[in-house]
């Protein structure tokens, strides 16, 4: 196996008291996507914004593309691209503008640099928009352009904050098509994510809690590893006043509303008789109960809202 | 060099796209010199003067009368006591008191300085303003009269002035450089921090310092832009002079632009400081207030430094304003040249090294 082209070891980050990172230990292969997980304020942002030189760790080691990002911060922001999680670029100045700007602050050569910009413009679907302001343009667009600057100098490893948050399915799927062309291309890319039909896209995942790696793994690694012992998918009249009966039924660790139906995480298989009979003693007429593969949503819930870490 | 060009190209473009922004530093320090300069006053003609004499000698006398014979002011009345100066003040039935202590002659003959007193009524500010204009130039006039006649080195008459009702008045012809000097400071240190705390607020400074820019390019990329509004800000400050106040330019113009930049070049680097202080624009705007109070109040531009406390003259020897004030008075009013500036160019000077030191030391490319 090559170098990672990123790695952590035992990295933290501490704000005066509170500890955003708590001893976080990851690597990543060249070429490949790897996810980041974790509910709101777990420190995925505070861990990217470490491995890009932005924040100085408050203690352990991490390099990226084989560069110590304590020791040369520098060095590590000449080869990686990084997308916020907030829009970063100038809302007051076009599309055009923006990347000119970031093309000159690179010190791509004068001569090669209008080709990029049209080449980034292009591949990230943003040329239409060449001449609109970035603050005028839609959630969708303007992520794409924030991918197209992070991509401008050539890097060979980017970092995604939250990319798709705010944005529309259809421009979502355009999102991930181009993550998907940019590792083929040998790119590294780390993307942090809410949506598990995109965690499911990642080569390997990290799944954070306040601060800790709770599981790390491929997705299939993970579903196998921490998803709940049984997923009942329960359909029943009523199921918003069913969902109180449900959750109070002995061996159930959490239950959602999905629709018509009722998602149901369970310790074991005997439950379904069980529920069944709870729910129609209460009068709630249950026409199935039908057990269903866990996905990656179900590892989520398990681990990002179970017990807390040791 | 290349980064640092298109950074000022950026900071011009979103500079033109946001009015507000240009006509904060453009056209609001003009308004402000008008305002400042208002108290500019035509000629004003016999002043109504009461004298009270406690000297009682042929000096003190003669004073007095040249005085009430010169065209802007005539003696009405002479008391007895000094506090009987008051009511006439008071009452409104003279515009100026005059006192003159005892032992005046003597000192005088003793080759020491002599102070005489006068309150002026302030609350018509033109007026109050003229009058203490007057005053200061007639009792120049008599020192070098008797000067001329006696030893050269003698130090003269000196009056405190005092104004009732209304002290901070002065003249246009003082305020106009005076307001030159704080204003220009005042908008390129604004203007500076909120500049770049402006991107740390709404996030960009994030994008940029990801980038393999230089903390050196970074910092002379978001502050020259400024110097250039600075510069167009004194160039549209004496254009305003030129036509409103009339306040003639007696020394170098290259001079005082050449002075100006190097003050902007230090007001500059307060900015940058206090973008080192602040997360949000609304705490830069309370943080540079916090720093240009002091300006203001102990630079000289409304107190002379020589009428305050030790321990706060001390103080106002590290207010660039200070130096500045003086550089640019003298160069206006009385013409000096670059020899008779630099023992207030030099600490200046060091001043803006060392505050420009403690900015970029304390400029770092990181977030925390
Ligand atoms: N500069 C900071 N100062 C203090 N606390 C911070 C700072 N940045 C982040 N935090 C805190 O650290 C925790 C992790 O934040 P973050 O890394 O942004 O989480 P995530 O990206 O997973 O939502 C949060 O509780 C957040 O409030
Ligand atoms: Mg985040």
């Amino acid at each position: 196996m090559s170098e990672a082209a990123i790695l952590c070891r035992d990295l933290v980050k501490r704000f005066g008291a509170f500890t955003a990172v708590d001893r976080v230990s990851f690597e990543v292969k060249p070429g490949t996507v790897f996810g980041f997980l974790g509910p709101n304020g777990s420190g995925k942002s505070t861990t990217i914004r470490m491995l890009c030189g932005l924040l100085l760790p408050t203690s352990g080691r991490a390099a990226v593309g084989g560069v110590d990002v304590a020791r040369n911060p520098e060095g590590v922001k000449r080869q990686i691209g990084y997308m916020s999680q907030r829009f970063s670029l100038y809302q007051d100045l076009t599309v055009r503008e923006n990347l000119e700007f970031y093309a000159g602050v690179y010190r791509i050569p004068r001569r090669e640099r209008q080709a990029r910009i049209e080449e980034v413009m292009t591949r990230t679907g943003v040329i239409a928009d060449a001449g609109t302001l970035a603050g005028d343009m839609s959630v969708g667009v303007r992520q794409r352009l924030a991918l197209g600057a992070a991509l401008l100098h050539r890097p060979a490893i980017v970092f995604l904050d939250e990319p798709t948050s705010g944005v529309d399915p259809i421009s979502r799927r355009r999102f991930w098509t181009l993550i998907g062309e940019l590792s083929a291309e040998g790119i590294t890319a780390l993307v942090t994510t809410h949506h598990m039909d995109e965690a499911q896209r990642c080569d390997e995942l990290v799944l954070m809690r306040t601060g800790r790696v709770v599981a790390r793994g491929t997705p299939a690694d993970l579903i196998v590893a921490h998803a709940p012992p049984v997923i009942l998918s329960v359909r029943c009249d009523r199921p918003q006043e069913a969902l109180a009966i449900v959750q109070k039924t002995s061996g159930v660790r959490r239950a959602a509303v999905r629709g018509v139906r009722l998602h149901v995480a369970a310790e074991d298989d005997g439950l379904a008789e069980r529920l069944d009979a709870e729910l129609t003693s209460a009068g709630h007429a249950c026409t199935e109960v039908r057990r269903i593969g866990a996905t990656l949503e179900d590892v989520f819930m398990e681990l990002a809202m179970g017990e807390a870490p040791p | 060099m290349e980064r640092v060009i298109e950074l000022v190209r950026k900071e011009f473009r979103q500079l033109r796209r946001d009015p507000n922004m240009l006509r904060f530093m453009l056209v609001v320090p003009v308004i402000q010199l008008i305002l400042f300069g208002y108290a500019v006053s035509t000629d004003i003609k016999h002043l109504r003067v009461v004298v009270c004499d406690m000297d009682r000698t042929a000096a003190s006398r003669d004073l007095v009368r040249a005085l009430g014979s010169s065209e802007h002011f005539d003696v009405v009345a002479h008391v007895d006591r000094p506090r009987d100066l008051d009511g006439w003040l008071d009452r409104g039935h003279a515009a100026v008191a005059l006192s003159i202590p005892p032992g005046m002659a003597r000192k005088l003959d003793q080759g020491q300085r002599a102070s005489v007193q006068a309150l002026l009524d302030g609350s018509d500010a033109n007026t109050g303003t003229v009058a203490i204009a007057y005053l200061s130039r007639f009792f120049m006039a008599q020192s070098e009269s008797l000067a001329d006649g006696n030893a050269p080195d003698r130090p003269g008459i000196r009056v405190e002035t005092r104004v009732w009702y209304n002290p901070t008045l002065a003249s246009a012809v003082f305020m106009v450089p005076g307001a030159m000097c704080v204003i220009i400071g005042l908008a390129a240190t604004i203007a500076t921090a909120l500049a770049i705390v402006k991107e740390r607020e709404i996030g960009t400074i994030e994008q940029l310092i990801v980038t393999p820019i230089s903390s050196w390019e970074l910092m002379l990329g978001k502050t020259l832009p400024y110097l250039g509004v600075g510069m167009a800000n004194a160039t549209a400050i004496l254009l305003a002079n030129a036509l409103l106040f009339h306040v003639p330019l007696r020394g170098s113009l290259a001079l005082l632009m050449a002075v100006t930049a190097l003050f902007l070049v230090c007001s500059l680097a307060i900015g940058l400081l206090i973008s080192t202080l602040s997360r949000t624009q609304q705490q830069a705007m309370l943080t540079a207030f916090f720093f240009l109070m002091p300006n203001f109040l102990l630079s000289g531009f409304m107190f002379p430094i020589e009428n305050m406390p030790q321990a706060f003259q001390w103080a106002t020897t590290i207010l660039p304003l200070r130096y500045f004030l003086v550089i640019v008075r003298g160069i206006f009013l009385k013409g000096v040249g670059l020899p008779d500036i630099v023992g207030q160019l030099l600490p200046l000077s060091a001043l803006t090294v060392a505050i420009m030191t403690l900015a970029v030391t304390r400029f770092a490319k990181r977030l925390d």
